[in-house]
């Protein structure tokens, strides 16, 4: 079982046991932006740093940045929310991942929430 | 922050609550997409109460704050007009219409105390009506949801009585689509909204509203017309009546006629993207890596899946077919200056 981790902007990292993390966005995130038209990813190869802008989402209304919850280089990108958007609406926590990361510091998920810890931060924020 | 006579409902039906003009609005309730789908092939209810209903009895004092024919404007009719200054400049955009004894004009929210202060400088006895309630019912299914006011064309008016409770009804709207806008006294709202509901209508937020008038190619007071944009550069001219530009007797009539004889530097277009990505308000627009313009609205067209826009362009590149880039988060986005609307009107004339 992948462990899963979550950072205060809304994306979550799930640690495979192949050293990739992949990265997405929180169901939470995705129905505060609503219904998803466009999706711009990292190109493979970046280097993002821990909070840094990486990948854009667009809903009808309005444009949002996706942040890299931890520091590393894109090794993989979801080219099928490119396809078709709406799937980071109807599987933000599963098949609507963005992008894998090869991480620079595998011990630095410390920094991030758990699930429990996430959800009480989600209900601080109503 | 003001409320709606619709608020309590909205919360019932789990609306996203936006501020907009000083007011708390729906954005959505189930989704922008379906509630805008719904408009196109249904009918959805809007809660518009937070535009201003005002009344006014002098005809000819209104008629000189406007470029249109509002003596000519028959009992039972209504027309879109423009409050303009005296550079020519919008004020705002309105409906007005023709009830017999008076004139009823709806105001754009946040121009609404803006516009009553200035008809009232200009010696304009105005009575404000801020305390109704008003809904639209807007879709191809709009008549069905009431069925009290079919024998009304496309922008009649009248008072008549929608689920046994008194209404002022035009057959107008902001989508594109067939629809009437209903004004009843605030205190019945809830009701009004609620038996039209239950008649099947979907409600819509502003979200859907503002991808619906996009699409249709309506402008929005404050991104695409405000005090700077002349309605010539806006390419209003059909609410420029013949005769009132010939008489020259109202506010801003000579820069008007001005600009039509001579033309404007710039020009309000539509634009469509390639690919998926919008181009927003603000975004700049260029010419062969020259600016030419700069977007003031921008979506995506939930009906043409691709995404439009409304900018001012250099008038030499207003001719539908001109290519145009976008420029968003600093790379050129393709374009191409479409006639409006992107998608047809459906009105019911």
């Amino acid at each position: 079982m992948a462990q899963v981790f979550f950072s205060k902007d809304h994306e979550w990292i799930s640690l495979g046991d192949d050293g990739l993390a992949i990265v997405g966005i929180t169901d939470h995130a995705q129905n505060a932006l609503g219904d998803i038209v466009f999706v711009e990813l990292p190109e493979p190869g970046r280097n993002v740093a821990t909070g840094e802008a990486c990948a854009v989402v667009e809903s009808v209304k309005a444009a949002s940045d996706i942040y890299a919850p931890l520091s590393g280089t894109v090794a993989e990108v979801n080219q099928a929310i490119v396809d078709e958007p709406g799937l980071v609406n109807s599987g933000a926590e599963g098949n609507g991942w963005f992008f894998k990361l090869r991480l620079e510091d595998v011990a630095a998920v410390s920094s991030l929430m758990d699930r429990a810890a996430y959800d009480e931060y989600l209900s601080t924020l109503a | 922050m003001q409320k709606t006579p619709l608020d309590a409902l909205h919360r019932r039906l789990g609306a996203r609550m936006v501020e907009f003009a000083g007011y708390e609005m729906p954005l959505q309730y189930q989704g922008i997409i379906a509630e805008h789908q719904a408009c196109r092939t249904g009918a959805a209810l809007f809660d518009v109460s937070h535009m201003g209903q005002v009344e006014i009895a002098d005809v000819a004092g209104f008629e000189r704050l406007v470029p249109g024919d509002i003596s000519g404007l028959k009992p039972g009719r209504q027309r879109y007009s423009l409050l303009l200054n005296e550079a020519g400049g919008i004020i705002d955009d309105l409906m007005v219409a023709n009830l017999g004894p008076r004139l009823q004009a709806v105001l754009n929210a946040g121009r609404k105390l803006v516009d009553v202060a200035h008809m009232r400088v200009q010696g304009l006895e105005v009575t404000t009506r801020f305390d109704r309630a008003l809904i639209a019912i807007q879709g191809p299914k709009a008549v069905d949801i009431v069925p009290e006011a079919a024998s009304l064309k496309f922008m009649d008016a009248a008072t008549l009585d929608v689920a046994g409770i008194p209404c002022i009804v035009t057959r107008s709207g902001y989508t594109g689509e067939d629809g009437f806008e209903i004004g009843c006294p605030g205190d019945a709202g809830e009701a009004l909204a609620e038996a039209l509901l239950a008649r099947g209508a979907v409600p819509a937020g502003l979200g859907a509203r503002d991808s619906l008038r996009l699409e249709a190619g309506l402008c929005l007071y404050g991104n695409d017309i405000g005090e700077e944009t002349s309605p010539v550069a806006a390419q209003l001219n059909f609410a420029l009546s013949k005769k009132r530009l010939a008489a020259g007797d109202f506010i801003g009539a000579a820069i008007v006629n001005r600009q039509l004889k001579d033309g404007t530097a710039k020009l309000l277009v539509g634009i469509r993207l390639d690919g998926r990505a919008p181009a927003r308000a603000g975004a700049i627009i260029q010419a062969k890596g020259e600016r030419v313009g700069v977007v003031t609205s921008g979506c995506f067209a939930p009906t043409l899946e691709a995404p439009i826009a409304l900018g001012y362009v250099d008038a030499a590149f207003a001719r539908p077919g001109t290519k145009l880039d976008l420029i968003v988060r600093d790379k050129p986005l393709a374009g191409i200056v479409a006639a409006l609307p992107f998608v047809p009107h459906n009105y019911v004339r």
